[in-house]
């Protein structure tokens, strides 16, 4: 089955990548992160009106993501002072990654990049292998939350312990 | 594991003793706020809360869980902390009340002296918001909403599905009725 969206498919090979990150203005990307769970949040804007902001969300719930040793990166096709300056004012500390030149490049490879010229509102959870575990695409002005990604870490985490036991 | 349909979240924290609960213990709606004291679409939404409960005293019960977005709201912590302080002695939705009317002061020293106002002890509470005494319960709180896909404050659900119309007086009646009359 494929994902009419064409986003990224549990199964698929995380396509590496690494790109400009906020706030100290090094590139990285998930194979930085071998060896940990990683959760790509594709969003379309920095300051974009979503009721009650997800970057925000996820800074405040990061001490959740970090009980599963996962790393969390913010993708959009802002450019890296943009970042700068949104995750200054919402307090973000996760790096936020500049998919900006060429523009979209990584989000079209995820499946995540829209004829709006924006990334989409997409979460992908990439597991310590490479491989992606779980992918969710959201209406561009529909916060998703962290619900969906905790549940995919937990589950992974469920399965590892399974087959090391 | 395949992307799940857009569905409506439901709360999976279960409403439990330990909750702060305004209403009639038998109410046949339970409405479940995630909240944040520094927010101001809780703020916006506190008077319409009130007269919910007002105008169905028989129907509603509100439960109050914290949601500070502590990064956005930099006293939203030491708010929902105070609320607990006040909670651990019977005076919860006092204080709670108060932190929604004065949602311009609740900078450390304005925040002690509405502790004042409602008669409880200043510097034991200030005290117990210093050392964080009562983090594990906020965070508990904020926790569960995460997990029950919370994605902004205020987040209500009622009867255990997450409301996702507005926090108008007329949406809120009409939601509530409508979970009373299924």
């Amino acid at each position: 089955m494929t994902d009419p969206s064409g986003l990224i498919r549990p199964g698929s090979t995380a396509p590496g990548f690494t790109l400009p990150a906020t706030p100290d203005g090094r590139q990285t990307g998930p194979d930085d992160f071998r060896g940990r769970p990683v959760v790509l949040a594709f969003y379309p804007a920095d300051w974009s009106p979503v009721c009650g902001d997800q970057m925000s969300l996820y800074q405040a719930a990061m001490s959740e993501f970090d009980r599963h040793q996962a790393a969390l990166l913010g993708v959009s096709v802002d450019n890296l002072w943009s970042h700068r300056a949104f995750a200054e004012d919402r307090g973000i500390d996760f790096p936020l990654l500049a998919d900006f030149e060429p523009k979209g490049e990584v989000s079209r490879r995820y499946g995540a990049y829209t004829d709006r010229g924006e990334s989409a509102r997409a979460l992908v959870v990439i597991d310590p292998d490479g491989t992606v575990a779980w992918s969710h695409l959201s209406p561009p002005d529909v916060n998703p939350g962290a619900d969906g990604i905790l549940d995919a870490l937990e589950r992974m985490d469920d399965e590892r312990r399974v087959t090391t036991r | 594991m395949t992307t799940p349909l857009q569905v409506s979240a439901r709360l999976r924290t279960p409403v439990t003793d330990a909750d702060h609960v305004r209403g009639p213990r038998d109410a046949p709606v339970t409405v479940v706020e995630y909240g944040d004291f520094q927010c101001r679409f809780c703020g916006a939404a506190y008077p319409n809360l009130v007269e919910l409960l007002r105008q169905r005293a028989d129907t509603v019960r509100l439960v109050f869980r914290h949601f500070p977005i502590a990064n956005v709201h930099p006293y939203a912590e030491s708010a929902a902390e105070a609320a607990e302080a006040a909670g651990q002695r019977g005076r919860f939705w006092e204080m709670h009340d108060w932190l929604y009317e004065h949602q311009d002061q609740l900078d450390p020293v304005h925040l002690s002296l509405g502790v004042e106002q409602l008669g409880l002890p200043a510097d034991e509470i200030g005290a117990e918001v210093a050392r964080q005494a009562h983090g594990d319960r906020v965070r508990h709180d904020f926790v569960g909403g995460i997990r029950s896909g919370v994605n902004a404050t205020p987040t209500l659900f009622i009867n255990d599905v997450r409301h996702d119309g507005d926090h108008d007086l007329p949406s809120l009646l009409a939601a509530v009725d409508n979970a009373a009359n299924p």
